[in-house]
């Protein structure tokens, strides 16, 4: 850029902020990806079907006065006993499926995005600690995250869960569950951040850009939101993805062994595993479209995960 | 070597150390144990002198100091659900975990070893392309879903395996085993299968990939040019280089094979530490739950020394490394 000439040469009109970003190398390797149109089209709709429950679902599976014990066990795609239409079929109390399905992703997703941006937020925040301090901090802070890591995500999940049992008050419980849930699985996931980004911020560190702020007097945590932190958000963004695949799989797997959100409010997981017990008389379908949509929410997730990860990384290209 | 050895050791007990301590503050502080320990009518006076009896009212450190030695002499107190000595609880049912997990590491080995040079030998045979997709889709479902899916096609449909428990078992020396019994074995299968396909994608996909690697370095091309045969190169020099990471991995797994079998233990109703363990979570039966979280670790912390001396063995660089420092 010519500074001193007083104006600037405009060639032409620059091009728009939406122009910029449909021509970026990353929108660039996503239209080139058929599978991962597709993978976003599918968390689109879940997502979407999701937050719409309320208003496009047929009925209202937890409105016991909506419910027919009449019409329970009715196929998928049939008339019930009682003449009323069912897409997906209804389970043991006639509950129809389809919409305990568009309830239970609400449930499952809410879990999964909050869960993973607690991990995010705490992960974060000790690996940049970690990274810009190093010493001490950065040591017990590293060593925790080691020892955690070397354990599977669920074990943690579930001892956490369990002390949170015995020190919540039974009659709170049912009301806290799914935050419980919540902390539960975001403590369970936040070493693989805080891993990531104090690698970065150590690398970032390093550079003039930070040696100059900190010659100026910022001070170091302004640094650090400021500065280190816009610099390392790419890897995490893939981590983070990745993660809230983890963390919908992971609530689910709580959720079927019975120790996550409580039945009253059940997520894809409970779905599940009140469809595993009506598996071996046949009423299949009461466990599939659950399954299914869990399946094809986190393979999607996956999916768009691993395009973050080659599109951000340039080595791999 | 010793150094190293020792040092490794004490880090060991270190962590040792920090895990029974978050396992006793689970034991002390989550709920009264005299609460759990005694009927609503017992007196106050009687629960003070309990509470004298048992050393509750002692300084937090002696607290600690007794639980540690306890929990070395393998003591963890008594089950709140089950009234019994959390020790035997767990010991009873540690075969039927071992078992499982020995089995279910095998098949990923194997399975594992094949398949990843398989696919890295040929690269373009569509048998690759087919296990290449299905790895991935093993990767994304959830071990529940797998162990769901295998009981409906092989129990429900097919009606070949059983789908819950472990068969009949016999006493060996005081192993409860099923490995002898046909009804055993073929409880054992599904089970199996289900938690090892996760450890088998990763082995497969870690092997191939350092097929891949190795394929390409000088050595494989010097030997090609001697003109040694195809399997001579591929299994005398390549796969044999590949396998110090594969036997790393593998065994830092088989803890987490442990503790995934949580999960298989629930869906095959198996009778295991593990579905002992989400029992006491479900009734915050605390003695268990830190009694497991102590025996959890306590693999992890074995498994992680063996490898780590092993691996000094192997590999004469590490050496030079503790040399410098």
């Amino acid at each position: 850029m010519a500074a001193g000439d007083g104006e600037p040469i405009v060639l032409s009109k620059p091009p728009s902020r939406l122009y910029r970003a449909w021509d970026s190398d990353i929108f660039y390797s996503y239209r080139r990806s058929p599978v991962t149109i597709i993978a976003s089209i599918v968390v689109v709709i879940i997502v979407g079907a999701a937050l719409l429950a309320p208003w496009i679902a047929p009925y209202d599976p937890f409105n016991p006065a909506s419910l027919n014990l009449m019409d329970g066990f009715t196929p998928p795609f049939s008339e019930s006993r009682m003449g009323n239409f069912y897409l997906l079929g209804t389970d043991n109390q006639g509950r129809d499926v389809f919409s305990t399905i568009l309830y239970g992703s609400r449930i499952s997703l809410f879990v999964g995005f909050s869960a993973t941006l607690f991990a995010m937020a705490l992960g974060i925040s000790l690996g940049l600690v970690a990274g810009y301090q190093g010493g001490t901090a950065d040591a017990v802070i590293m060593r925790i995250a080691d020892v955690q890591l070397s354990f599977p995500a669920i074990l943690i999940a579930l001892l956490i869960f369990g002390i949170a049992r015995g020190i919540i008050p039974p009659s709170q419980q049912e009301s806290m569950a799914v935050y419980v849930l919540i902390v539960a699985i975001g403590l369970a996931n936040w070493a693989q951040f805080a891993r990531t980004v104090r690698g970065a911020t150590m690398v970032e560190r390093q550079k003039d850009y930070v040696s100059a702020a900190r010659i100026m007097g910022v001070h170091p945590v302004l640094i650090l939101a400021r500065h280190v932190l816009p610099n390392v958000m790419g890897p995490v963004m893939v981590i983070a993805t990745i993660g809230l695949a983890l963390a919908i799989i992971e609530e689910a797997t709580l959720s079927f062994l019975g120790v996550g959100v409580p039945p009253t409010q059940p997520s894809l997981g409970t779905l599940i595993r009140i469809g595993q017990q009506y598996l071996f008389s046949g009423e299949w379908w009461i466990l599939f479209f659950p399954a299914l949509t869990l399946v094809l929410l986190a393979l999607s997730v996956n999916l768009l995960g691993d395009w973050l990860r080659d599109a951000l990384n340039p080595r791999l290209r | 070597m010793t150094a190293f050895v020792i040092r490794r050791l004490l880090q060991s007990i270190i962590v040792m150390l920090a895990v029974s301590l978050v396992a006793f503050l689970v034991f002390r502080y989550v709920g009264d144990p005299i609460d759990s320990m005694v009927g609503q009518d017992t007196r106050l006076a009687d629960r003070e002198a309990m509470r004298e009896r048992l050393g509750l009212n002692e300084p937090f450190y002696i607290q600690f100091a007794t639980f540690v030695g306890n929990a070395v002499q393998g003591n963890f107190g008594i089950s709140y659900r089950l009234q019994e000595p959390v020790t035997r609880l767990i010991m009873e049912r540690l075969p039927a975990t071992i078992e499982l997990a020995f089995a279910s590491a095998t098949i990923a080995l194997v399975f594992g070893l094949f398949f990843g040079v398989y696919t890295a030998l040929k690269p373009k045979s569509p048998l690759t392309s087919v296990v290449m997709t299905l790895s991935l889709a093993g990767v994304s479902l959830p071990t529940f879903l797998i162990g769901i899916g295998l009981i409906y096609i092989f129990a429900v449909e097919l009606g070949w395996l059983p789908s819950f428990g472990r068969g009949e078992t016999v006493m060996v020396g005081g192993w409860r085993t099923g490995l002898l019994t046909e009804s055993g074995l073929r409880s054992l299968i599904l089970p199996a299968i289900t938690l090892s396909l996760f450890q088998l994608t990763l082995i497969m996909r870690l092997v191939r990939a350092e097929m891949l690697e190795v394929l390409r370095a000088d050595y494989i091309r010097f030997a090609k040019a001697r003109g040694l045969s195809n399997r001579a190169i591929n299994f005398g020099h390549a796969l044999k280089n590949t396998l110090v990471p594969v036997i790393t991995i593998t065994g830092l797994q088989l803890g987490s094979v442990i503790a995934f079998a949580i999960v298989t233990e629930t869906v095959f109703q198996w009778p295991g530490v593990g579905s002992l363990f989400i029992q006491s979570v479900q009734v915050v039966d605390v003695p268990v739950m830190a009694a497991y979280l102590m025996f959890i670790a306590f693999v992890f912390v074995v498994i992680n020394l063996i490898v780590d001396i092993l691996y000094y063995m192997v590999d004469p660089r590490l050496r030079v490394g503790t040399g410098k420092r």
